[in-house]
């Protein structure tokens, strides 16, 4: 069994996105513990990338901040091999095809296994061009994440049914950021995720409310938060893991 | 030349989010029903012939090629189309393709503008809506074609994000046609992105050749040796060279923006400078450091500022049927001037770097040889920012 199902083990997932380096990794490993005490059950790790296609203002800015900071593939690496020490719970990455290809698929994927990363999300890796990455997968035993869309019609039975890890389902239609409401029928998509896979399916893109919260994840198993958290960033830099850990106590409340 | 995954090689694919997918397999779908359907081509050839005033001309530049005083130089004149340059060509394809599928609303990114006036030309000939992007720095640079678009009932919308130029431009097409789908046909300027852009974009681009070679057969009764057009992205480039692949005597030479050298940060070269990756929905060559991430390129021409090169090219020189060569700012601008003042003619500085090569090359080759090169745009929108590069400032 994927270690990645361990996050949703008899609850709801509250699932945080940091992008890695914004504004320090010595930040963003304080974010990550302080997420995880106030009850985070799986984490998202950015590596951020130059040019986020998928990512609405907020993680573009996440992103450039990190770069600008300095951040690269390898202090990430070695930035997770010391954070793993002290968290116990799953952890993905999420980033660019070019990211990982640049690095050298094999390297990259291989490195993801050594140091305790379970899962890669790439957003710009569709179900056709999984073949990419996946042997490499597959072989260090690192979970391919899937994302399925509010676009996706007669693709979500064929991406739930080769899912692994767990999936990913947009919330709406555009990129990352948050929303005042939600309004795709994502009930009659998760019916169909769950009809071809037993593979728990969070719902990101949009959730920043606890209320919203609740919602999605009374559909699903879990909610993905990243621009939300970011906006907290913005506003309180180095000092941010408190107000952070406050926000994600208020979010995984509202999921008990 | 594509494979039924859009590979050209191993370049090309679909490296794009979820929620795209199924608006690029409908435009395929769409694509492959109206490329062979003879109502869709006979709108589409009187568009181009009736408004777009093709075929366009290629002109012996006579007094160029005694100049330099070797092989005998013609010009593609895709400069003298409506809107200005090649860009007409895909736009009125992909915009009548479009309104069969339903679509009422266009979303284009453009670098140097010409591709955004041809879109915002096509969106208003056809009654639809339009909206382009643009890097802020290129809507400083070719401030007069962000009139023509506004003029044309296009909005207009600054990309401010990156280095605010064509990449970002590009980038910001791709979310927000991720954001509207249903209503919203996303008109790719180039042979770039997810397939089947690359390929839908080559076969309407793919008329330069057809037609180069009719006139060349007509007027010199053989084909070119040699055909030139310089690469962004790539369009007016696969264009020239599309129909004469198969023909392995003519040589096609493609010409990238050196900006202030291959040696220097300030480039764009592509070929010469960069790597194979994953970006804009493509696997191609990218400028780009060792962690993958874009590097900020530097072209005088905005039309040629851009970090990636299409599939099909990459493809191309991987298999050395193409070359690729580099030319910098400085040869760009010479070029612009003298095709001004030998022939007459302002290209655009896009099209400058293609003359530029033809400089260096026609005189290493026979009187009996032929070459052509594609002046795939007119220069006006350049002379402003020309006359600053040499110290002088003029108002537009």
């Amino acid at each position: 069994m994927s270690n990645i199902a361990k996050a949703f083990e008899n609850k709801k997932a509250f699932i945080p996105f940091f992008t890695c380096g914004d504004p320090d990794l010595e930040t963003t490993g304080k974010l990550v513990k302080e997420a995880v005490k106030n009850g985070a059950s799986l984490v998202e790790l950015g590596i951020p990338f130059s040019d986020p296609t998928a990512e609405g203002p907020v993680i573009q800015g996440a992103n450039l901040r990190a770069l600008e900071g300095g951040v690269t593939t390898d202090k990430i690496f070695d930035f997770v091999r010391e954070l793993r020490k002290e968290v116990t719970v799953p952890m993905v990455f999420m980033t660019y095809a070019n990211v990982v290809f640049s690095y050298g698929s094999e390297a990259f994927i291989k490195t993801c296994s050594e140091i305790g990363i379970d899962g890669i999300i790439l957003p710009d890796l569709p179900f056709e061009e999984k073949e990419e990455f996946l042997p490499e997968c597959h072989k260090y035993g690192v979970d391919l994440i899937s994302l399925i869309a509010p676009t996706s019609k007669d693709r979500v039975a064929m991406i739930a049914k080769e899912a692994e890890g767990f999936i990913y389902l947009v919330s709406s239609l555009g990129v990352t950021g948050t929303r005042t409401e939600i309004n795709t029928d994502l009930d009659s998509i998760v019916k169909i995720i769950r009809e071809n896979t037993s593979v728990p399916c969070a719902i990101g893109f949009g959730i920043s409310t606890p209320e919203q919260a609740k919602k999605m994840a009374s559909i699903s198993d879990g909610a993905i938060v990243g621009s939300a958290i970011i906006k907290i960033m913005e506003k309180y830099g180095k000092e941010s893991p408190s107000y952070v850990g406050e926000y994600v106590k208020s979010m995984t409340d509202a999921l008990k | 030349m594509t494979n039924p995954n859009g590979r050209f090689g191993i370049h090309g694919g679909q490296y794009i989010p979820e929620t795209l997918m199924n608006a690029v397999i409908e435009l395929e779908e769409a694509y492959n029903h109206y490329k062979n359907d003879p109502e869709f081509n006979r709108e589409l050839t009187e568009l181009l012939n009736e408004y777009a005033g093709r075929p366009s001309r290629l002109y012996y530049a006579e007094k160029m090629t005694k100049d330099l005083g070797g092989a005998k130089i013609y010009l593609k004149r895709e400069d003298l189309n409506h809107t200005g340059a090649h860009k007409i060509n895909n736009v009125l394809g992909q915009a009548l393709l479009a309104k069969k599928m339903g679509k009422t609303r266009l979303i284009a990114e453009t670098g140097a503008g010409q591709h955004g006036v041809a879109t915002a030309t096509a969106a208003a000939l056809m009654g639809m809506e339009c909206v382009v992007f643009m890097g802020e720095e290129d809507t400083r640079r070719q401030a007069l074609n962000v009139y023509r678009m506004r003029l044309l009932g296009a909005e207009v919308i600054p990309v401010t994000t990156g280095t605010a130029t064509l990449k970002d431009a590009v980038s910001e097409a791709m979310r927000e046609w991720t954001k509207r789908i249903d209503d919203t046909h996303y008109c790719l300027g180039s042979v770039m992105g997810p397939h089947p852009f690359p390929t839908i974009v080559r076969d309407f681009q793919a008329v330069i050749s057809k037609e180069i070679k009719e006139q060349m057969l007509e007027k010199e009764g053989r084909l070119p040796d040699a055909v030139l057009a310089c690469v962004g992205g790539g369009s007016n480039a696969i264009g020239t060279f599309y129909n004469f692949i198969e023909d392995k005597e003519v040589r096609l030479i493609g010409c990238e923006a050196a900006g202030r050298g291959v040696d220097t940060y300030e480039t764009a070269a592509t070929i010469a400078t960069g790597k194979l990756g994953i970006f804009h929905g493509m696997k191609s060559y990218f400028c780009q450091d060792k962690y993958g991430q874009i590097a900020p390129v530097y072209s005088i021409s905005a039309g040629l500022d851009y970090p990636g090169i299409g599939p099909e090219h990459a493809y191309l020189h991987d298999s050395g049927r193409a070359e690729y060569v580099a030319i910098t700012d400085e040869e760009a601008v010479c070029a612009f001037e003298y095709l001004a003042k030998t022939e007459g003619i302002i290209p655009a500085i896009e099209s400058a770097h293609a003359i530029a090569h033809a400089i260096k090359l026609a005189p290493t080759m026979g009187k009996d040889k032929i070459i052509v090169i594609t002046v795939s745009g007119r220069g006006d929108k350049d002379c402003a920012a020309i006359a600053r590069y040499r110290g002088e400032d003029i108002n537009e």
